[in-house]
């Protein structure tokens, strides 16, 4: 249903508006009426010091917070809450800071649980595991072998992904998101604790996902050079508040921006 | 062999199958508490409910007759003559996922992310509520359950041990009830049912990747309380076989709710999340009693030991090694 209406949105054009977005736990204002839109088809970063509310605003858009005013314009219609479920449906894949995979199960379960909404046989079909419910499980397996192929994954295939080392997991964990085929991924600091390999690693698989399978991207990342590199546009949040936004040459030279993550210039 | 012997495997074997039963009922625990954090109180109410309701349609019973006869003046008991089992149980299985739904409906959506010790007092509530309904609806004397699995001593296997004794002692054979050859059997089916509807279909994997990590299960648009439904309603379908082993062992009576008080020894022996803690802890449960009450008992010419020996094994693992054999382990970061 709204999937359809993400791809009706021409390259370029708006795809998530946020209007005022503020959000506050208890008495703590996690974000003050933050307002920015992402383009379908763009890399687009949010940045910020630490505590800046950006993991928030990514919750606020995939539905896990729901902020107590603003609207979000997703895909032209105007609400004033998302569901963690029907941003999945519409298209919305995501990775979350601190990893959150299914540790017991096998890096190949772990993707193969991002084609569940694409699988379609019932409950007694899949039982019996006969005829079309057979046909479609090999199918979104040769789907997920596509984007273990993309990632490397190949040797940690059945190994249960608890074990495997960090970057790994969060390889895994993009993984997951791309087997979702997604029109818009949120990251959320998709190279945190990463060496300067795998960084390099993760932002060709996040630029060739963007090029190649024209998905849109939003990500927070701290490694400045990489968000500099990779993306296309910029916002840059402090103490909850918008303080900056614009190309990634426009944001090297915004004062405000400087100060925030370097103190008080002295001009 | 020496008689010995032969009597130390019967006592091993009847406490494996009395096991089995512990386990089918620990498994309907873990299943719910895996994938909703909630300890279901109400476990041992669903397997009388479900024997409760399979004699009720297997009979032919109206439900709620006697409410409705006091209220009306009418003299309504039977509607329909004895059906097959086979159909009954169908309606049954019907009954609890409708069951499921209702509960997932009235308690669960409106306790989501609320502490545990809430959701385990609901499900407390959830007990009393069920089985009242349960007397309600049909009646609360003791039933006979009786869907066509065969019991009583296996001459079979008498027959085949007699010969084992050194020639010349008293030997008699071994005695094991069929019943519990077949509660085996089903249960051994159920378990590998599940196992591969939990590995290789989609549910199966969405049941799993709740289980696992709520959020995660979320972000990949899995519907947390449609798995909830499914969970509860497996639940139940676990509840209606251990409802029915127990019901046929030992008639339908209200005191089949307690056997959720059984199950609770070997969830602590075999860990709160995990499915073969439940089955390995119901085993060891079941043959620990049975060997406490013949040898233990013997040696100090005590009786009855079976009924609190399980309490016992679980205090003891609680001292050493709390999380269970299988559960996931307690860490504690500071």
């Amino acid at each position: 249903m709204s999937l359809k209406k993400i791809q009706e949105i021409p390259y370029g054009k708006n795809v998530i508006e946020l209007k005022n977005i503020s959000l506050s736990f208890g008495g703590v204002k996690a974000l003050t009426e933050v307002s920015f839109e992402v383009k379908r088809g763009e890399v687009f970063a949010i940045i910020g010091p630490n505590g800046a509310g950006k993991s928030s605003m990514l919750n606020v858009i995939n539905g896990f917070y729901k902020p107590t005013s603003g609207k979000i314009n997703f895909a032209g219609q105007e609400r004033s809450q998302m569901e963690p479920e029907l941003a999945a449906k519409s298209g919305i894949a995501r990775t979350f800071q601190n990893i959150a995979l299914f540790k017991g199960m096998s890096t190949l379960d772990n993707l193969m649980t991002g084609r569940l909404l694409k699988q379609k046989q019932n409950l007694f079909m899949q039982a019996l595991y006969f005829g079309p419910a057979e046909k479609e499980e090999t199918f979104h397996r040769e789907q997920v072998e596509k984007v273990i192929d993309f990632l490397d994954l190949q040797s940690i295939r059945r190994t249960p992904v608890g074990s495997l080392p960090y970057g790994l997991q969060k390889r895994v964990e993009l993984g997951r998101a791309l087997a979702m085929e997604p029109e818009i991924l949120l990251l959320d600091e998709p190279m945190a604790g990463m060496n300067v390999e795998e960084k390099q690693d993760m932002s060709r698989f996040v630029l060739t996902a963007n090029h190649e399978l024209k998905t849109t991207i939003v990500l927070i990342e701290h490694d400045m050079s990489v968000v500099m590199d990779i993306s296309d546009r910029i916002v840059v949040l402090d103490y909850g508040k918008k303080i900056g936004s614009g190309k990634p040459e426009e944001i090297r030279k915004n004062k405000a921006v400087i100060d925030a993550y370097l103190g008080i210039s002295d001009e | 062999m020496s008689v010995e012997l032969l009597n130390f495997i019967e006592t091993v074997l009847n406490g494996l199958m009395s096991g089995i039963m512990y386990s089918l009922v620990a498994l309907g625990f873990v299943l719910i508490f895996k994938a909703s954090g909630v300890f279901n109180f109400a476990q041992g109410v669903f397997a009388l409910f479900a024997a409760l309701t399979l004699v009720g349609f297997q009979t032919g019973q109206v439900p709620f007759s006697h409410l409705i006869n006091e209220l009306f003046g009418t003299k309504l008991h039977h509607w329909y003559p004895a059906i097959h089992s086979f159909l009954a149980i169908i309606l049954t299985i019907i009954t609890m996922v409708v069951l499921a739904w209702i509960i997932e409906r009235l308690v669960l959506k409106h306790l989501v992310n609320q502490e545990p010790i809430i959701l385990f007092m609901a499900t407390i509530g959830l007990a009393f509520v069920l089985e009242g309904i349960g007397d309600l609806m049909w009646g609360s004397d003791v039933k006979v359950l009786d869907v066509g699995i065969p019991s009583g001593g296996s001459e079979w296997l008498e027959n085949a041990t007699i010969g084992l004794a050194k020639e010349g002692s008293e030997y008699y054979g071994m005695y094991i009830d069929v019943l519990n050859v077949w509660a085996t059997i089903i249960a051994v089916i159920l378990v590998t049912a599940l196992a591969l509807f939990s590995q290789y279909t989609k549910t199966g994997r969405a049941l799993r990747a709740v289980a696992d990590d709520h959020q995660a299960a979320l972000s990949v648009g899995i519907s947390l309380r449609t798995i909830w439904v499914l969970v509860w309603a497996i639940s139940g379908f676990i509840a209606m076989v251990a409802g029915i082993m127990w019901g046929t062992e030992s008639g339908v009576q209200f005191s089949l709710s307690l056997i959720a008080l059984k199950a609770l020894p070997v969830l602590i022996l075999g860990g709160f999340t995990s499915i073969p803690g439940a089955i390995i802890g119901g085993l060891l449960i079941g043959v620990g009693e049975k060997l406490a009450e013949i040898y233990i008992g013997g040696l100090f010419d005590i009786g009855a030991i079976e009924n609190w020996f399980a309490y016992f094994m679980a205090l003891i693992f609680l001292l050493f090694r709390p999380q269970g054999l299988f559960g996931d382990k307690i860490i504690e970061r500071v």
